[in-house]
């Protein structure tokens, strides 16, 4: 019986939540870039109801276009240049897709619900390591990517491969340093109890009510606010690197490398390596929602009375926070979008710049700025003090580092020095 | 030439830190959007949007009233005030098309007809509009005034005979032409 829970779980969750998730963020994508564009997008393909014999055709808003995409990608030739290294070749869009789904096991998408006596948690493996599972499989998709352009054997595809692993792996670094302070306040890394103790103690950005009591918060939340947002800030960033997405496409840039490490691919190998990026795009927004945004909270204290909801002998509240947390990774994916049009691209010693230089060291400090507002209340004043002008100093220091370090700007270097 | 030496500008602090522009940039995308989706992006008005951008939807909506007075659409036959068909199918419409998308079989105007002197009048003038390319050539080769170019635009057929345009499908299309020169009439 576990067994066939854990599998309807898995098949649920994968197959039927976050897959079919991919095509409604193409979906988004076209649409909602369409508009900020002042254009239409994709909004006429529907059920072809007058081949039936009926008066007019159903189009839902063009809802049906994603799945027309996918079938033509499946019907597209399936090329294999003569030249690619075949074994790798094939390897990498499965090595692309399989880390961002695998994933997804520990993300909790709902409070557990209730079916027939059975307690049903909707969270596929309730592991106590999660943001590390995520991590330590989320780092392997860079191999599907580097190989991907390595076994191409052409030119395009190898810079975007390199580029891509160097970006990657840069990135990485900040996306972990970055939430030790969260993990340190949560003082747990299953996610499940993440997000339970946001239900009920106000989200992390947003900790404005505490044990279903608006506007009960103490000085510490209050503080904790600031490395909170920091950390939000540098791990939203990150993950937009880590995911490829606009501002550091670089690895796919189409005006500079053709499609990247995606060149040589055709029909459905392509369509895998699309998928796994958007599936890694979900995966990022639901770790910065678990994180952050409370999770599959509704928030406002009103997550225990969601949670008891019963319908007959089932108790289905889980499937409302279910909801809640599609909505907000709705969202959030609608704001991956309109990032993409809205920040330009990056150079790209200026990304490697960012990440190393600037999110590292902010990572850093912003370690011991959370810990030291977490332990204030059992030091005293005088080390509070102590540490308050410790972490300053170190501020000073890194960024008087970074700026020395900066190499200076040569004045009328390269053609205007010929003059 | 004179040397022009650019300075970098220099950047403020809040300049530098970058996310003053960023929050700027989200704010013209959003509004770009809210105004997108409530039909008022600038330009919906004078483009005759469907309430969706700037975009003008096709089938819903058409531009016919919009159409500029030099469009060039499907090449189209005429007759006149008499009812006479101008055309004297001379085939210079059909040597000029580039290409080659008219086929003119001439026939003769048999005696007793009223337009007589005329002498000759097309028995097929056939204009496959696969081939053909709105040129215009036709129109202004044309010595008698007998083809034009029409603002039909939408010709669509299912097969490639259905694309052929006869000379009884020509002749509705371009239907009655008045105030062009008549030099075959009798008062002159």
């Amino acid at each position: 019986m576990d067994f066939l829970i854990l599998l309807a779980k898995i098949i649920g969750l994968t197959f039927l939540v976050v897959l079919p998730l991919v095509p409604i963020c193409v979906y988004f994508e076209r649409r909602f870039s369409a508009v900020i564009q002042d254009r239409v997008g994709p909004n006429r393909v529907g059920i072809p109801l007058t081949l039936f014999g009926a008066k007019k055709d159903f189009s839902f808003l063009g809802l049906v276009q994603p799945m027309a995409d996918g079938i033509k990608l499946f019907l597209k030739e399936d090329f294999t240049p003569s030249y690619v290294r075949k074994a790798f070749y094939w390897l990498a869009p499965a090595l692309t897709v399989a880390p961002s789904l695998i994933t997804l096991a520990v993300i909790p998408f709902g409070s557990s619900i209730n079916i027939g006596g059975h307690e049903i948690n909707l969270a596929i493996a309730d592991l106590d390591v999660g943001p590390l599972f995520i991590f330590s499989i989320a780092s392997l998709s860079v191999y599907g990517i580097t190989l991907a352009g390595w076994s191409s054997n052409s030119k395009f595809p190898f810079i975007g491969g390199v580029r891509s692993t160097a970006q990657m792996i840069s990135y990485e670094i900040c996306l972990g340093l970055s939430i030790i302070p969260v993990l340190l306040y949560f003082g747990d890394l299953n996610l499940g109890k993440i997000v339970q103790h946001q239900a009920d103690h106000g989200w992390l950005l947003l900790p404005i009510w505490k044990n279903g009591q608006l506007g009960a918060i103490d000085l510490q939340t209050a503080l904790f606010w600031i490395p909170a947002f920091i950390s939000f800030l540098i791990f939203t960033i990150s993950i937009f690197a880590e995911t490829n997405r606009m501002p550091f496409d670089l690895p796919e840039c189409e005006t500079e490398l053709v499609g990247g490490y995606h060149t040589e691919y055709s029909s459905m190998k392509f369509a895998m390596f699309f998928m796994g990026e958007y599936a890694a795009m979900v995966v990022g927004s639901a770790l910065i929602i678990t994180l952050f945004f409370g999770g599959w909270s509704l928030g406002f204290g009103a997550d225990e009375a969601i949670k008891n909801l019963t319908v007959g002998d089932f108790r289905i509240g889980g499937l409302i926070h279910l909801g809640i947390f599609l909505a907000k990774l709705i969202a959030f994916i609608l704001f991956f979008i309109l990032v993409r049009w809205t920040v330009p691209r990056f150079r790209y010693d200026q990304l490697m710049k960012l990440g190393w230089v600037i999110f590292f060291e902010a990572a850093l400090v912003n370690v011991f700025l959370g810990a030291l507002v977490i332990a204030a209340p059992s030091l005293s004043p005088a080390v509070i003090g102590i540490g308050a002008v410790l972490l300053i100093v170190l501020t000073g220091a890194i960024i008087w580092v970074a700026k020395v370090s900066e190499e200076p700007v040569k004045r009328n270097s390269g053609l205007l020095g010929q003059n | 030439m004179a040397v022009i030496k650019v300075k970098r500008p220099q950047l403020s602090f809040g300049e530098k830190i970058y996310f003053g522009a960023l929050i700027k940039g989200f704010m013209l995308t959003m509004k770009h959007a809210i105004n997108s989706m409530r039909g008022k992006s600038r330009g919906a008005k004078e483009l005759a949007s469907s309430g969706l951008g700037v975009t003008m939807q096709y089938p819903e909506q058409k531009w016919d009233d919009q159409l500029p007075a030099h469009y060039r659409g499907a090449p189209a036959l005429v007759t006149d005030e008499q009812g006479r068909e101008r055309c004297v199918s001379c085939q210079l419409c059909e040597f000029i098309c580039p290409p080659k998308a008219i086929k003119i079989i001439p026939s003769e105007i048999p005696e007793g007809d009223r337009w007589e002197k005329v002498e000759k009048r097309p028995l097929e003038f056939d204009i496959d509009m696969i081939r053909c390319i709105y040129c215009g050539m036709c129109e202004e080769v044309c010595p008698e005034q007998a083809i034009f170019l029409r603002k039909d635009y939408a010709i669509t057929g299912l097969s490639r005979a259905d694309m052929v345009h006869n000379k009884k499908k020509l002749y509705e299309i371009g239907g009655v032409r008045t105030g062009l020169v008549n030099k075959w009439n009798e008062l002159k």
